[in-house]
């Protein structure tokens, strides 16, 4: 198993917001999690890549066989984990370029390897930059700053390409999304998809489920895992929203 | 023999305290030092020159020493810097010269020509020289002799303000400094370097006075920079006048790289005529405690005033920028960016006070201050500060004060940027926008080299030269022993 969360809770500001949950990522697997707002999907997502002040107050999160909680956000990357935001930030000064190729060269020396010349590294971004069709001046300019909203999802989608990670989270990559960057960012996802890696997408559509077939989709409520299924799953929910889950939890 | 006199601060402040008394022998024993010295000070003076330093000492003898109780002084506290023991030369130390000759900074890919310093003193072999495109260039006491009628007409011509205790201490007492003269019409692609450095054996106070006229239509591009070789305790007070004539412009940078013992006043003052231009720039990387007082006087149509500044403190570091742009004239800009960086202990002052006369019309005036504190002890206080009295006028102020931002910093972490590099992009991305106002391609790259070095906690190891050089063309040489370092 490629990720592996035992019985996980998760604390911020001494408020639990994870309580108890269970998630089995194998190779190759697409899962979906869905569920209301402020359930803790986010929290999850952000968990597992170790932001600070996430404190985990019991459980494990087991990756390719280490637990990797207490990993710095840094170490987990480079061990393959990739997080794509919800809300992604903007760095003004850093130039896309510069900061990719900073992460680049940090992965590649984790690995062991040199660092990537000027031009290797020109026509991997080069490569990447058409597999999200993302336009050539975008990465001249800061980390997301001004960009539209669709421009900073295609973005997100742009570095998982560069850093060609093992697992990726992608929270909410589709939200904001006109139907073409729909497309383009599924593209992106299917073209990645393998047999050694694996995704983790979070949303609230089952329209980007249209485009990125998952095998299998959760529903998280109040920090745990209630339901889990097929793709199946995702439309009986499009269709009746969440309230007969909370039903069924009371009973 | 050496000539010098010990002024022991440190009595004469605490009694300062005391009686908090206009004539305490702080100023009698200065006044004293400087009876006593007058013909070495006057060695090199014109008549004039010798009239206004007295009348300069007069003044002097009816200011204040600057405390806390200052308006302009409230938050840079001089007691603890004052309260050390300084030497004081009248005459140039033969022995450390040697520096002067050995050190070299080189700009990779900057032409430029480059004059050293050292505790005051020059160090050039020759007088006053005349480059092929006319600009001379030398020592402030060879253009009294050379020029007498040039330095008459400039010397403390800019603003003078009455009471201030340390310009006119200055006035009075300097004997050395650097003297450039642009004629009329040059435009040199050539950049001028002025190396002040201190190499003490002993704690020393020293006042360079510099002269900077720039004829019509002409440009200069100076780097003036400060830097200490050792860790001995220093006292510099320094003022330079720069005069800009019609249609002319200047590029000064300011690199300022002191060790933690020393002290820096440095004022500079700028006089502009119609259609000049002034882009300053005064990077700050180190030292104990910087005052840069900059002064801008606007004294003809169409001038534009760029006043920039980046500072990196840490430790127990202060750096105080004060800036006084003066719109005594219609139609004129001037833009103030002064960005910070402060950790550990360090504190700052930013105090902007820009003055739009009632007859300064269509003045454009903008000010901004932006600061990060990494920690909770570092400290600012900003000021920026509008005085506005025409009525049509575009003018703009603000101030930040803030953290590293851990939102960014969590991004950058999670894309694998380890969180000293990521800190470090965060804060240079901040820095750079000082950085990018610098137009010599090949300085620009090098203090960008010279931040980037600091951010990362890496400059000790080149402290020994303002811009340490990473490529020189061959080993520097000292003479003087830097393993203590
Ligand atoms: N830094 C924080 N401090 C306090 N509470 C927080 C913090 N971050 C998140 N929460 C709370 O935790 C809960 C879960 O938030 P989270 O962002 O994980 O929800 P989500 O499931 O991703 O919601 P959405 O679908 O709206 O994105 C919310 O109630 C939220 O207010
Ligand atoms: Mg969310």
């Amino acid at each position: 198993m490629l990720l592996n969360i035992k019985n996980l809770h998760v604390s911020i500001n001494n408020k639990e917001i994870i309580k108890g949950l269970n998630l089995g990522i194998n190779y190759g697997e697409v899962h979906a999690i869905m569920g209301p707002n402020g359930t803790g999907k986010s929290t999850l997502a952000a968990a597992i890549s170790g932001k600070p002040g996430y404190e985990v107050t019991k459980g494990e999160i087991v990756y390719k066989g280490i637990n990797i909680l207490g990993m710095s956000p840094e170490e987990i990357s480079w061990e393959g984990i990739f997080l794509g935001f919800q809300y992604p930030v903007e760095i003004p000064g850093v130039s896309i370029t510069n900061f990719l190729r900073a992460a680049l060269n940090e992965h590649r020396e984790h690995q062991g390897l040199k660092p990537l010349t000027g031009s290797e590294f020109l026509s991997k971004l080069n490569e990447k930059k058409k597999l999200v069709e993302i336009q050539s001046k975008l990465t001249n300019r800061s980390v997301n700053e001004g960009f539209s909203g669709g421009e900073k999802k295609k973005n997100e989608i742009f570095q998982m390409a560069m850093l060609d990670p093992t697992l990726s989270i992608l929270d909410e990559t589709d939200s904001g999304l006109d139907i073409d960057a729909l497309r383009i960012v599924a593209n992106g996802v299917n073209t990645l998809r393998s047999e050694v890696n694996a995704f983790l997408l979070i949303t609230h559509y089952q329209r980007l489920l249209d485009y990125i077939i998952p095998d299998f989709v959760h529903v998280l409520y109040d920090g745990k895992i209630v339901k889990s299924g097929g793709k199946e799953l995702a439309l009986f929910l499009e269709k009746k929203g969440y309230n007969w889950i909370k039903e069924e939890l009371i009973d | 023999m050496l000539n010098y006199y010990i002024v022991d601060m440190e009595k004469k402040f605490l009694k300062l305290n005391d009686k908090f008394n206009k004539q305490t022998s702080l100023f009698n024993d200065l006044i004293n030092l400087f009876e006593e010295n007058k013909n070495q000070i006057f060695k090199n003076d014109t008549k004039k020159i010798s009239e206004v330093r007295k009348q300069a000492l007069e003044k002097f003898s009816k200011s204040e020493l600057p405390t806390l109780k200052h308006e302009k002084w409230r938050d840079t506290d001089l007691s603890k810097t004052l309260s050390k023991n300084y030497k004081y030369y009248f005459d140039a130390e033969e022995n450390n010269s040697e520096i002067g000759k050995t050190f070299k900074c080189v700009v990779p890919q900057l032409d430029s020509l480059s004059f050293t310093f050292v505790n005051g003193w020059n160090t050039f072999e020759s007088e006053l020289i005349t480059l092929e495109d006319g600009i001379i260039i030398g020592s402030f006491s060879d253009a009294m002799k050379k020029f007498p009628e040039i330095v008459e007409q400039h010397f403390a011509k800019t603003f003078q303000p009455e009471k201030d205790f340390f310009s006119l201490l200055n006035t009075s007492y300097a004997q050395d400094g650097f003297f450039i003269y642009v004629p009329d019409n040059v435009n040199s692609q050539k950049s001028i370097q002025i190396v002040n450095i201190i190499n003490n054996d002993e704690n020393i106070f020293l006042q360079p006075r510099n002269l900077v006229i720039i004829g019509k239509n002409s440009k200069l591009s100076l780097i003036h920079c400060h830097d200490s070789v050792n860790q001995k305790n220093s006292f510099t007070n320094s003022v330079t006048e720069i005069f800009l004539n019609e249609n002319s412009n200047i590029d000064y940078y300011k690199l300022q790289n002191l060790n933690n013992q020393s002290t820096l006043l440095n004022h500079t003052n700028f006089y502009q005529n119609t259609n000049s231009n002034i882009s300053s720039n005064s990077i700050s990387l180190n030292g104990g405690l910087i005052r840069n007082e900059t002064c801008v006087e606007i004294e003809g149509e169409g001038c534009a005033a760029n006043v920039y500044g980046l500072f990196l403190m840490d430790d127990k570091q202060h750096i105080d920028n004060h800036i006084f742009i003066d719109h005594k004239k219609s139609n004129c800009v001037s833009n103030e960016l002064f960005k910070g960086i402060l950790d550990d202990n360090a504190s700052a002052v930013f105090n902007g006070h820009v003055l739009v006369r009632q007859d300064s019309q269509k003045t454009e005036a903008f000010q901004s201050n932006k600061n990060i504190l990494l920690t909770d002890t570092a400290k600012i206080n900003t000021k920026p500060f509008l005085e506005i009295y025409a009525d049509d006028v575009k003018c703009s102020h603000g101030a930040t004060v803030g953290q590293l931002d851990n939102e960014a910093l969590f991004y950058l972490r999670s894309r694998g940027i380890s969180e000293n590099n990521a800190r470090m992009l965060l804060m240079y991305a901040f820095a750079a926008e000082v950085i990018n106002k610098i137009s010599i391609e090949p300085l620009k790259n090098r203090i960008d080299d010279m931040v980037k070095k600091r951010l990362r906690g890496e400059l000790s190891v080149c402290d020994q030269c303002v811009l340490h050089c990473g490529t020189p063309e061959k080993e520097i040489d000292f003479e003087i022993d830097l393993s203590k370092i």
